[in-house]
């Protein structure tokens, strides 16, 4: 319904002079488009700059051998460094996926109660922390306890930046298998526990797929929490305990050397990474949106992902 | 007779399914109450130290003896590199979000919303090692250098001297990586408004430009700005990018007063400063001091734009279905 006052405030604007309206129009359309331009400018310049100074350093010892001595002539690889990533990522899943998808199934199956919104919104509240303020809060609890950096502080870390991805994710691809899926899974007298394992979950397959590999692809690229955790290794990963390397790390650290090897490394490892994130990203939108998939859609609508 | 098995298995697995999906949720209640406790205990040192005037202090000195810290610089760092960062992405991510939702074309909306969604996806360190080699130097000569010729002597905005390390540099680059986040919030926030609001301004003869500020900035100005708020709770939080931009001085000396200057904020000054700190030692409370101050900052702003964005959204999609 158009109220009254909205009325007068059309009538008094198309008393205006309809050529300076038009005028205006076309002004703020070249304004706006403009943004659109400005915005995608620095997506390609870094990728462009990623792309071209990164190829020039892959070798193949550049991906398998460790680091050479800080300034010295064999500058080495980033072998350590792809080593840690993956194995963080590994251990970070293994920490986060069961939790957040047991707690998404939480949240859509038992959480349509105060308790359940009071976790869903500091599920939120978490999903935007600071990762610094993470990396800071699993030092104090493990690093401090525990007396050494270690890839389980790292793990950890990485793990509370998953959980909320996962779990909004998990919720919101549960609730869109019918009910009817879960009443026929009742019907036929199975427990509400296996309607959920075997029904509702593989009807929500694709919809957990896309959670958890948008949170790997959040996580590999997280630095600040890696700094408290995990403080960065030139070797490769010998025992449980004890400082290893990580791919963002490594960049931040190469990025602080004066060396032109270094800066060489720097754009290389930029590319490793870049190409894993983009990857993951890239296919998981193209599959999902090829397929015309809810979920994906969903969850965008939602600002998870991004 | 017959016996009908109805259910198989011990009518316990149910229930002790239920209690670990409860368990589940419940952990992330623990976490943030772990985060406040272990955040808290970990930085008592330093206020029983300096107590208040770890607020407002600016000294920070680390030396044995003389040790004296105060975080009033970092905040304010934090605070105009932040500012400044909204200053130019907030006009931006509007602009992109109203192309996405009112003028786009149908064939270019879902490849650039990917566009815009890619640029979140690049990894923080990623846009500080391009800052770092690419930007800065661009900044330096196109902006920095005839700003500060034509300036330099009567603003104090523009002196300093102009080294591409400071903060105009670091809130650019921050501008560019909070762009994403405002604009994909607020496009979705654009396209929640009912299409009959903009058909009325249009059967009134409005141009497009008219029929977005009379019909849709209106309704959806409470879900723009839990947009921005949540795209400032990024933009305090940021680290590595912002480590690598801003210069980092410490001490008094980091108090912003110039665009031209190098400062710190507080995410990067822990970044920064961990690795000298001793474990056990008043500067490291001093870091996890200014990590407890970092989430109480954050954790006022998600709140507030998570009722407002919240709100909105849920309220748009029933106006939407009805």
């Amino acid at each position: 319904m158009i109220t009254t006052e909205q009325r007068a405030e059309f009538r008094k604007h198309f008393r205006y002079n309809i050529g300076r309206r038009l005028v205006l129009d076309k002004i703020v359309k070249g304004i706006v488009f403009t943004c659109v331009v400005v915005a995608i400018v620095p997506l390609i310049a870094i990728l462009v700059n990623v792309f071209s100074n990164g190829a020039a350093a892959l070798t193949w010892d550049f991906l398998t051998q460790i680091p050479g001595a800080v300034g010295s002539d064999t500058p080495g690889g980033i072998g350590p460094a792809i080593q840690g990533t993956v194995v963080l990522i590994g251990l970070s899943s293994l920490i986060g996926v069961p939790i957040g998808v047991m707690g998404g199934i939480f949240l859509s199956e038992y959480g349509n109660n105060r308790y359940g919104r009071m976790i869903r919104f500091l599920n939120d509240v978490i999903a935007e922390f600071p990762t610094i303020v993470i990396g800071v809060f699993a030092f104090v609890l493990i690093v401090l306890t525990i007396g050494n950096f270690s890839m389980w502080a790292g793990s950890f870390a990485l793990s509370i930046i998953m959980l909320p991805i996962v779990m909004r994710t998990t919720e919101e691809s549960l609730k869109l298998v019918p009910v009817t899926y879960r009443e026929a899974g009742y019907a036929l007298g199975v427990r509400k526990w296996r309607v959920i394992f075997t029904i509702v979950l593989s009807g929500a397959r694709s919809g957990l797929v896309t959670g958890i590999l948008l949170a790997v692809a959040r996580i590999a690229g997280e630095t600040a929490p890696l700094v408290f955790t995990i403080l960065g290794s030139s070797q490769f990963i010998s025992g449980l305990d004890g400082p290893i390397d990580a791919l963002p790390l490594r960049i931040w650290r190469l990025s602080s050397l004066p060396y032109d090897s270094a800066v060489t490394q720097g754009w290389g490892a930029a590319f490793v990474l870049i190409i894993m994130v983009l990857t993951i990203n890239i296919g998981v939108r193209y599959i999902f949106l090829r397929n015309k998939e809810k979920t994906f859609i969903k969850f965008r609508k939602q600002g998870m992902v991004s | 007779m017959m016996t009908i098995k109805m259910k198989k298995g011990s009518p316990h697995i149910d229930k002790i399914f239920k209690y670990i999906a409860i368990g589940a949720g419940t952990y992330v209640v623990a976490l943030v109450v772990m985060l406040v406790v272990n955040l808290s205990t970990g930085s008592v040192q330093v206020w029983q130290h300096e107590g208040i005037g770890f607020l407002t202090g600016s000294d920070w000195n680390s030396v044995e003896g003389r040790e004296s810290y105060g975080a009033f610089p970092y905040i304010m760092g934090t605070l105009v590199n932040a500012g400044i960062a909204m200053l130019i992405s907030v006009p931006l991510s509007f602009g992109i979000a109203m192309f996405l939702s009112e003028l786009s074309p149908k064939l270019l909306r879902t490849p650039l919303a990917m566009v815009v969604e890619l640029l979140a996806a690049v990894p923080s360190v990623i846009y500080g090692l391009w800052g770092l080699y690419v930007f800065r130097t661009y900044i330096q000569d196109w902006i920095e250098v005839p700003l500060h010729n034509l300036f330099g002597d009567q603003s104090i905005i523009f002196a300093g001297t102009p080294f591409g390390l400071d903060i105009l540099t670091a809130s650019i680059v921050l501008a560019i990586m909070i762009v994403p986040t405002i604009a994909s919030i607020s496009r979705e926030i654009m396209i929640a408004v009912p299409n009959s609001q903009r058909e009325a301004a249009y059967m009134l003869g409005a141009t497009k430009w008219e029929a977005f500020r009379l019909a849709v900035l209106p309704y959806s100005k409470s879900g723009l700005i839990g947009a921005v708020i949540l795209g400032l709770g990024r933009a305090v939080g940021e680290t590595m990018a912002v480590t690598m931009l801003i210069g980092n001085t410490t001490g008094a000396a980091a108090i912003p007063t110039s665009l031209f200057q190098p400062s710190q904020t507080m995410a990067s000054i822990m970044a920064n400063e961990f690795a000298e700190a001793s474990q056990g030692g008043l500067h490291l409370a001093a870091l996890v001091g200014i990590g407890l101050i970092l989430f109480i900052i954050a954790f006022l702003i998600n709140v507030i734009a998570h009722f407002l964005v919240a709100k909105v959204v849920k309220s748009h999609e029933g106006a939407v279905l009805a």
